[in-house]
């Protein structure tokens, strides 16, 4: 890294293009803002006066509301756009969206879209910072950093630890992230699914795959369980969804056989009774929440590195504000 | 009668196994002679006789496209026969076929008809329409082949969609067979590539987009040669990209089944890693593949395995193609750039001779499709193209004649420029100096 660059680039689309020691740096920074959520004013003066455009072409609660919390707590002013649909029938192209927000001289833009590539496309058309929220079936890096950071909360360290990726990863911008993410970390990487439901080419990316839940389970020290998309069905990966929580439904009596203790995630929206049960979703074991709460810290952490903000600064920005 | 003296340059023509440095003489409209001789003198004797310096240059049998989208009608602000044709005639072919996937559907005599005028109109490249298999291409009811040929077509095919129906399929070759022409096949199966939008593998996982497996091509490459078996018809595979299409192919010529195939000059030197950074102008169908399957390509025009090199020429409008990687449509632009691309890849890596770029690109498509040209025999249609095969450029698609910018190669530095062309004994594109 050239001293005085901005640490992370211009924008954050993807985990795959980044090196360690600028993940590492996110973790790292997202530990002193973690704090900030905790007091009773939760806000600091860090990005006054800077505009943020969350730009939401996918219906999402929980990223958006995380950014926006994100976005609220460091004082940017925040404008939400939920439009609908591809440029292919919402009339107005990507690009001129992009345009248009540029010529309101704003300083960031938040996407999420359903076409993988999407942020990309904004990134080289815009000079704001942009920040990929989700790009179709490509990755969603943000929710990646924030299972690193629960994962690293948990076992003090990522390298080594046991995470296996369990279900629809064909489809999931999630374990891409997470893929590429855990991997850089150091962190043992395997995935667990119907094979209808994993890409064909899963072999040459360096993960074991379990075609077991149990074998998974005998091995992982975390599952980060995948939401099933319900039109999988329809569409005929998987024959039905009871099958579908027999084999790979991950379920207190499943994880019991193991002799370890198992960190549960999943990043949420769950299906109860698909792809995890009650009983795991809210045991002891589960962290799903804590990665709610982490999400903020992470995001507040990019917005910051990717405004401009020096990394030794992060203690100094929660500290000015005390 | 004019008469036009292509002088000293390096005459190519392997219908006739002539690689000679000579002089051609092409009287009206027809090929009169090959041989020395054609000085200074005569062209001094103002007796209407052009003479045209060829030295350092090849003369060839002009190139013939089989396989062209040229958007009219129905999408004239993309393009029309007159800017293809134009475009085509820059790119040294002399002849061009045009697929029906018009709006409306090249699927009748009328509509045959229309883009045979339009061609003469535009007196540039030869374009040859296509007439679509089924009506609309529907992929139902059989369109008039017997009617469309009488209008001028010269082939029949749903290029842009499969015929998803074997049954069809079969009739069609039946009913081709009729009256001698080709049926040409966009392979493609289409629920194993439905919603894809580039090469299945590591790259497709890794960018999170929709694949479409090698096999969606190669069980239709099948399919059809065994209903060409079967039937004895004549099945053109249109477009072919993988290894085990090129094995089938082998496998289907041994079998003395009435099988030609061609490839496009992107899938013999670009591969699926120009889609990474979801470059729009990499998305074409068939989707860019693998190094390993460009490699078996490459062999198999070396062997003849694959017949015809053909452009797949597709353009479209900037905005289109300006948008999320998933929504822009399929194809680019190749009349401008084939020559160079086919000479850059294949020839200077010695693939193969410039001969054999020549059979590829003239003598086999004329003989695949039973077209004037292809030749430079005497009485031969006097369509002729003139090329510097050592010449570098840069490809700067702001300068094509083709309406279409949408091109792989922009800015890349290729080598083999053509200088003329010659139609009917006419030259419609010498190279702006």
């Amino acid at each position: 890294m050239t001293p005085g660059a901005a640490p992370l680039g211009k924008d954050l689309l993807a985990l795959e293009p980044l090196a360690t020691e600028q993940i590492q740096l996110i973790l790292d920074t997202a530990e002193p803002f973690k704090e900030i959520s905790e007091r009773a004013i939760k806000k600091v003066p860090t990005l006054r006066g800077a505009t943020i455009v969350n730009l939401f072409f996918e219906a999402s609660t929980r990223t958006r509301v995380s950014f926006e919390f994100a976005e609220k707590r460091l004082s940017a002013d925040t404008v939400n756009v939920a439009a609908s649909g591809s440029s292919v029938t919402k009339g107005e192209t990507l690009v001129d969206t992009a345009r248009n927000l540029e010529a309101m001289r704003i300083d960031m833009v938040v996407i999420r879209h359903g076409a993988s590539g999407a942020a990309q496309f904004l990134a080289e058309r815009i000079e704001s910072n942009v920040i990929n929220a989700g790009d179709g079936t490509h990755e969603h890096p943000t929710q990646g950093l924030l299972d690193l950071l629960t994962l690293r909360d948990h076992f003090k360290h990522l390298d080594g630890v046991k995470v296996c990726i369990v279900g629809d990863v064909l489809h999931s911008r999630v374990a891409r992230s997470n893929i590429w993410g855990l991997k850089k970390m150091g962190a043992a990487v395997a995935v667990c699914g119907p094979r209808s439901l994993l890409p064909n080419a899963i072999d040459e990316f360096g993960v074991t795959v379990f075609d077991r839940l149990d074998e998974a389970v005998e091995w992982a020290d975390a599952l980060n369980i995948l939401r099933l998309q319900l039109e999988r069905m329809q569409l005929g990966y998987i024959p039905s969804l009871r099958e579908y929580n027999r084999v790979f439904g991950v379920t207190r009596e499943r994880l019991e056989r193991s002799k370890r203790d198992i960190l549960i995630l999943h990043p949420g929206p769950m299906n109860r009774g698909v792809e995890i049960d009650s009983d795991v979703a809210d045991g002891p074991f589960s962290v799903i929440l804590d990665q709610v709460t982490n999400g903020v810290a992470v995001r507040m952490a990019v917005l910051y590195l990717l405004s401009g903000g020096k990394p030794e600064l992060a203690e100094k920005a929660k500290a000015g504000a005390a | 009668m004019s008469t036009l003296i292509l002088r000293g340059g390096r005459v190519v023509d392997p219908s006739q196994n002539l690689d000679a440095v000579t002089d051609l003489a092409i009287v009206g409209n027809r090929v009169d002679s090959i041989g020395r001789g054609f000085g200074d003198g005569r062209r001094e004797t103002g007796d209407g006789t052009t003479v045209i310096d060829c030295s350092g240059l090849v003369v060839a049998p002009g190139f013939i496209d089989v396989h062209s989208h040229l958007r009219e009608p129905g999408r004239e602000d993309v393009e029309t026969i007159a800017t293809g044709a134009a475009a085509a005639a820059a790119g040294g072919f002399t002849a061009v076929c045009a697929m029906p996937n018009t709006d409306p559907v090249t699927d009748n005599q009328a509509a045959v008809g229309f883009v045979a005028r339009q061609a003469q109109r535009a007196a540039m490249a030869r374009v040859y329409p296509i007439g679509a298999i089924s009506v609309g291409q529907k992929g139902e009811v059989l369109a008039e082949f017997g009617e469309m040929i009488a209008a001028g077509a010269v082939a029949v095919s749903d290029d842009g969609k499969p015929v998803a129906s074997a049954h069809l399929m079969r009739t069609a070759l039946e009913y081709a067979r009729t009256f001698g022409i080709p049926v040409a096949d966009h392979c493609e199966e289409p629920t194993l590539a439905r919603g894809g939008v580039m090469n299945e593998g590591p790259t497709s996982m890794r960018l999170g987009l929709k694949g479409i497996p090698s096999e969606a091509e190669e069980i239709m490459a099948i399919r059809d040669m065994l209903l060409a078996r079967r039937t004895g018809g004549h099945i053109h595979l249109c477009h072919m990209s993988t290894r085990g299409s090129v094995q089938l192919i082998r496998w289907g010529k041994d079998q003395e089944i009435r099988v030609t195939a061609e490839v496009c000059p992107h899938h013999l030197s670009l591969t699926e890693a120009e889609v990474d950074g979801y470059d729009t102008n990499a998305k074409m169908n068939p989707p860019l593949r693998t190094a390993d399957d460009v490699e078996a390509m490459r062999e198999a025009v070396r062997d003849g395995t694959i017949d015809v090199i053909a452009t797949d020429h597709a353009p479209h409008h900037y905005d289109e193609k300006e948008r999320e990687f998933a929504d822009a449509p399929n194809g680019i632009v190749g009349f401008e750039t084939a020559l160079a691309v086919n000479i850059t890849w294949l020839v200077k890596p010695k693939v193969i001779d410039l001969a054999t770029l020549i059979e590829r690109m003239s003598c086999a498509p004329a003989r695949v499709f039973n077209l004037a040209g292809g030749t430079l025999r005497k009485g031969a249609a006097a369509d002729v193209t003139v090329f510097d095969p050592q010449a570098t450029w840069v490809v700067d698609a702001a300068k094509f004649r083709t309406k279409g910018r949408n091109t792989p190669y922009q800015g890349m530095t290729l080598t083999g420029r053509v200088h003329y062309t010659v139609v009917d004994g006419r030259v419609v594109h010498q190279l702006a100096r």
